[in-house]
């Protein structure tokens, strides 16, 4: 399988104080890369460079590359909304908009399509169904998002993403805001997802990282430390820094 | 180490506790205080001829303050008109879009001066503005008078609603492919649409009960306001004070009563339904 991001000598500064040297990172298509390491060590910055949304905050700015499917994203002919659409996030905590189920999930979906009602209503459907919510929520599409319990809300986030249609979905600790059994589900779920997209996400949890991702990178102060699969970094890590982090000696 | 006297620290706790206690008290105390006396000494002259009839000329009896309960609501209305969507955008601009912080905070600073301003020099502005120039009192002087008021009020309320939304309901919604307008209006508004609404309710209560700038401004007629944008303009605010301190008949000083128990209604019935009319719907449609 091909590579779908690759990173290249990526940069980041908060102002004149960098956060990440020289990242190098490839994550395959239809995998799951799970980012690991202590708080502070820069995991969460270089997710949020995948889809630019750093570029919202004064003095946030990189110096390298980032290929999706070949293509530079910081190149001046990208276009920030397709790009966007095509690379979706999920954040910590659940994010539903101020309105009904269904518009959470059509709102963003009618801006990036057109789509006649039945179709709409149909995508809608589809990506409700895609999050595992569809049975959860068919009898309350009008009712307001914020009425859903924390998990559903989460869920109901993801349907949102993947009803535009993107080929990659960033998770910045998509489940530490949520119950154990939620969590579960959408464990269960992001294994079911990574056959359509791919999946890269920031996780606090060895266990969560261990029982879900293909491929883990390993964080500390800003540089990528080691990078393998999952079973390997977990059982032979190869660099004592990352064995320390993984047996929980520091983090 | 020693230990501190349990007792002692209990006792501050409880004193405090009755102090802040007392303080709410007070606060209340005065609000129902004068509640009440508006309320009994309106209710005495409350009646359906009252509410219907136009105000007479000083010293004839049997007037009413129909005339000023029209004039006043068109007053109202026309700030509102004319303060609360730049107002609005005003707030938006600042909390959303302004990416230079100094701009941003001469803008605030200006505001916060503004909301200083005592409104009698704000009639006075008008007063030379419009009503000097035009060479007529009118009921629109009166609006952009208060309008002048209402505006930083609002513009400050737009702003600290907006940045109480958290950022992450931002960047969930710009990580979809929103723009930032569309991001702003459907989303970051929506949510703080009930704090937005709290502001300029505040201020459009506040302002119904200003009378220094439109005593400069709309005067006072004992005619029906239909001259809005050429004449002076019957309001409550005006005919309370005039009826209560300048008139020696105690029908008037009544009368001014009367009035002021409708202003407190008023106030009172459009708070309260614009938050029914707004209020959350959490569950159903």
């Amino acid at each position: 399988m091909g590579n779908k991001i690759e990173t290249k000598n990526l940069n980041f500064f908060y102002g004149s104080h960098q956060a990440l040297f020289d990242n190098n990172l490839a994550v395959e298509e239809n995998s799951i890369m799970a980012v690991i390491g202590p708080s502070g060590c820069g995991k969460s910055t270089h997710l949020r460079t995948y889809n630019r949304i750093f570029e919202l905050y004064r003095g946030q700015h990189v110096k390298g590359e980032i290929l999706l499917d070949g293509k530079n994203i910081f190149d001046p002919d990208v276009d920030i909304l397709e790009l966007r659409r095509k690379v979706g996030m999920i954040f910590q905590k659940p994010t539903p908009f101020p309105m009904s189920v269904f518009d959470n999930v059509a709102y963003p979906l009618r801006l990036h399509f057109k789509h006649s009602k039945q179709e709409l209503a149909e995508r809608v459907e589809i990506a409700l169904r895609g999050a595992s919510l569809w049975d959860e929520v068919k009898d309350k599409l009008k009712y307001s998002g914020l009425a859903l319990s924390g998990g559903q809300q989460q869920r109901l986030c993801i349907a949102r993403a993947i009803a535009v249609e993107p080929e990659v979905l960033l998770m910045d600790e998509p489940t530490s805001a949520i119950d154990p059994i939620a969590t579960l589900k959408i464990e269960e779920l992001m294994v079911e997802l990574k056959k359509k997209f791919t999946i890269v996400i920031v996780t606090h949890n060895m266990q969560q990282a261990a029982r879900i991702s293909d491929n883990v990178a390993f964080f500390y102060k800003g540089e990528i430390i080691e990078v393998g699969s999952a079973e390997m970094m977990f059982t032979h890590p190869r660099n004592p820094k990352t064995e320390e982090y993984i047996t929980g000696r520091f983090g | 180490m020693k230990k501190r006297g349990i007792f002692l620290r209990k006792a501050k706790d409880g004193l405090i506790r009755i102090f802040s206690a007392m303080t709410i008290l007070l606060a209340i105390g005065v609000m129902v205080w004068i509640l009440y006396t508006v309320i009994c000494k309106g209710a005495a002259i409350m009646s359906f001829g009252f509410l219907t009839h136009a105000s007479k000329p000083f010293g004839i009896a049997a007037g009413g303050v129909a005339n000023a309960i029209l004039g006043s609501l068109l007053i109202t209305l026309g700030a509102a008109i004319i303060a609360i969507p730049p107002a609005v955008c005003a707030g938006i601009y600042l909390a959303e879009f302004s990416t230079y912080p100094k701009l941003s905070g001469v803008l605030r600073f200006c505001a916060n001066v503004m909301m200083g301003i005592p409104s009698v020099l704000v009639g006075l502005f008008v007063y030379m503005l419009m009503v000097a120039t035009m060479g007529h009192f009118s009921g629109l002087s009166a609006s952009v008078a208060l309008a002048i008021i209402m505006f930083p009020v609002i513009m400050r309320t737009t702003e600290d609603m907006l940045l109480m939304i958290p950022y992450t309901l931002r960047e969930s919604a710009l990580a979809l492919g929103m723009t930032k307008t569309r991001t702003t209006l459907a989303v970051v508004c929506r949510s703080a649409k009930n704090g937005l609404l709290t502001g300029i309710l505040l201020a459009l209560s506040r302002v119904s009960g200003e009378t220094a700038p439109l005593l400069f401004t709309a005067l006072f007629s004992d005619s029906w306001p239909t001259g809005y944008f050429s004449e002076p303009t019957a309001n409550l605010p005006v005919l309370i004070t005039e009826y209560a301190t300048n008139s020696p008949f105690e029908s008037m000083q009544r009368a001014g009563w009367g009035a002021a128990l409708v202003v407190t209604i008023l106030v009172l019935c459009s708070n309260l339904g614009v938050r029914i009319f707004f209020r959350e719907k959490k569950s159903g449609q």
